[in-house]
């Protein structure tokens, strides 16, 4: 479908080529097509469509999250962008080719793998990962058959960040909400079964620490049908540090200690748990996970440190929502197997084994420095790395040659922006028809028919 | 959210948005009109402005009053509010979010500074 190429060649225009369509690539394309709007920008994405963890990510009750598209469709539109999806670096295309091919490439392919605890017991059925529950409720090709077991009536989320908090609403959300978002079909119906009554949210630290916003706590004290259950004991001598903390930090507290003190609405709703100084230590169960083993923790300069006592909580499933992990998908890049991310200098990639700049090559979002913040947060880093990008043009340290053409969009199996209008528009009809805004295509083979 | 004036009433009000870098941009607004929407309406280009769209849910939309200016607005933040604030950059006790303010006749020749690290990245 990529039959007609539009490169014509304009004098000492950069030609940049972008990895990974996630809000990082968006934003950087953005941010060059501004400021240098004669360079030429080829952002290529492994999946048909576009868009990342915007779409594949956030989750589907939060549609206002995802009003950055309108912003990212816009910069698709500039003539001087192409948008190839279905091409895969390290698979269909490598790092070095690309370098022969562009003035510029920047790595945005963020992190799709997740952590592993590595504790005992972690390969127990119903022992999942955060990553597989949000790919398989967001239509994440191959993750569809994913079929999580929600027989049970207790949950329990390890890790207390914003993706751990996504999970618990999503499990504790009544359906008739959920059902009007684009979670998918087939999530929607297992969710309509599921038995799930008691989800808790275990961290490792305390209150005083805790990892999710006070937005993300405002809306689970929100939710209908739910309550939310504290342990008085994990906030003896909080109330008293209140006065004294800053002002998000004490915001959040306060509402905390008030939801604390608060009468619960019935015994008949569904319970939602945080539970603060545990960290897991085992997942027991032979057919599946029965219980968790945790230690209790005490705080030593704000970090969690393990004491001799410990905890079992029984359960049926276990969430695991400890972060993302990026991969090195191509040999030739300079990657930090321990960190998880490409070795870079405020963007710039470095040569493997030196501390040179490799001239040419940048990394942004989650991919440099690593699975945390939000979009807000990588939209900063991909707006600071494109301009240090425009920099080092304007300082002659990159410059454009006129033999690098870019990419033959002939030569691969490509979906160009135009394709995936097409997607949109059959996602959004089926949606429709079913009071969603969306239905989303799940199979590639069936993404690859409709263009 | 600044939609219950009057259709009729529609005089306008001059706001000066101003960048950490010192630059300053006057623009026109209608009573009623959100400052998010001065932005947008008048295709006053921050990076990263308003990002989502006045759903509450960014913070991009940050903007820092003078104090006087500050105590005078009608209406306090909602908790809502308060709690995107707490997770924009650079806060301040005078901060409040472009998306929920929304212009009056007294506000003409309103002056709020929009700050360094979400909307200008270097300056
Ligand atoms: C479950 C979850 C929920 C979240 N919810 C929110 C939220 O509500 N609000 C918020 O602000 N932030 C949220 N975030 C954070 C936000 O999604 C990230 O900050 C942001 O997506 C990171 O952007 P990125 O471009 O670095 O990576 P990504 O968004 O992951 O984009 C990377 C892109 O690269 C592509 N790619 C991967 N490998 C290759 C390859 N070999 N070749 C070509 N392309 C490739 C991927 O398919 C993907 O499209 C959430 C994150 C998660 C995990
Ligand atoms: S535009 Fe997002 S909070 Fe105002």
């Amino acid at each position: 479908s990529c039959l007609f190429s539009t490169n014509t060649v304009v004098k000492n225009a950069l030609r940049a080529c972008i990895v990974g369509s996630g809000p990082s690539g968006f934003y950087s394309s953005q941010y060059l097509l501004k400021h240098l709007p004669d360079c030429r920008i080829d952002l290529i994405e492994k999946l048909p469509v576009p868009f990342g963890l915007v779409r594949y990510g956030v989750a589907p009750d939060h549609p206002e999250v995802k009003n950055v598209i309108n912003t990212f469709s816009k910069t698709a539109e500039n003539p001087n962008f192409n948008f190839y999806g279905n091409i895969s670096l390290g698979k269909d295309v490598s790092l070095n080719e690309l370098r022969q091919l562009y003035d510029v490439v920047v790595l945005c392919y963020g992190s799709d793998v997740d952590s592993p605890l590595g504790i005992k017991g972690e390969d127990i059925k119903n022992v999942i990962s955060a990553r597989e529950f949000v790919g398989w409720y967001n239509g994440l090709p191959h993750l569809e058959n994913f079929n999580p077991d929600l027989s049970g009536e207790e949950a329990i989320l390890i890790g207390q960040g914003n993706v751990a908090i996504d999970v618990a609403r999503i499990l504790l959300t009544p359906i008739d909400i959920l059902s009007k978002t684009d979670i998918t079909e087939y999530a929607l119906e297992a969710l309509s079964r599921s038995k799930i009554k008691k989800v808790y949210l275990v961290g490792r630290r305390g209150p005083l620490q805790a990892a999710f916003t006070i937005a993300e706590l405002r809306e689970m004290l929100k939710l209908p049908n739910t309550d939310t259950y504290w342990r008085q004991t994990d906030f003896e001598g909080i109330p008293e540090k209140i006065d004294s903390l800053p002002r998000p930090r004490k915001r959040i507290t306060e509402l905390m200690v008030k939801s604390l003190n608060e009468a619960k609405q019935s015994s008949n709703n569904k319970k939602f748990l945080p539970v603060f100084f545990r960290s897991p230590t085992q997942f027991i169960g032979n057919d599946k996970v029965e219980s968790v083993e945790f230690s209790i923790n005490i705080l030593e300069n704000e970090s969690a440190v393990a004491t001799d006592k410990s905890e079992s909580l029984q359960t049926q499933l276990v969430c695991r929502s400890i972060g993302y992990k990026s991969i090195s998908v191509d040999a030739s890049i300079n990657f930090d197997d321990k960190l998880g991310r490409v070795i870079n200098k405020e963007g710039r990639v470095l040569k493997k084994n030196s501390n040179e700049v490799d001239v040419g090559l940048y990394v942004a979002g989650w991919l440099g420095t690593g699975p945390s913040g939000v979009i807000l947060t990588t939209m900063n880093n991909a707006f600071k790395i494109s301009h240090t990008i425009i920099d080092d043009f304007r300082n002659g340290i990159i410059k454009c040659d006129t033999n690098k053409t870019g990419i033959d969009p002939r030569n691969y199996p490509c979906i160009t922006w135009t394709d995936w209008l097409k997607i949109d528009k059959e996602e959004t009809e089926r949606g429709h028809k079913v009071n969603k805004p969306r239905e989303k295509i799940v199979s590639i083979k069936e993404m690859l028919s409709i263009v | 959210l600044c939609s219950n004036v009057p259709k009729l009433q529609k005089e306008e009000v001059e706001v000066t948005f101003v960048r950490a870098n010192g630059e300053r941009i006057t623009a026109k607004g209608k009573v009623g009109d959100s400052l998010l929407d001065v932005v947008v309406n008048n295709h006053i280009d921050f990076d990263g402005f308003g990002a989502c769209e006045g759903t509450l849910t960014c913070s991009t939309c940050h903007l820092i009053f003078a104090k006087p200016d500050f105590d005078k607005l009608p209406d306090k933040p909602s908790d809502e509010e308060l709690d995107m604030l707490d997770l924009a950059f650079d806060l301040t006790e005078t901060s409040r979010l472009g998306c929920q303010i929304c212009l009056s006749k007294d506000m003409n020749g309103l002056e709020v500074k929009v700050p360094a690290t979400v909307n200008d990245a270097r300056s």
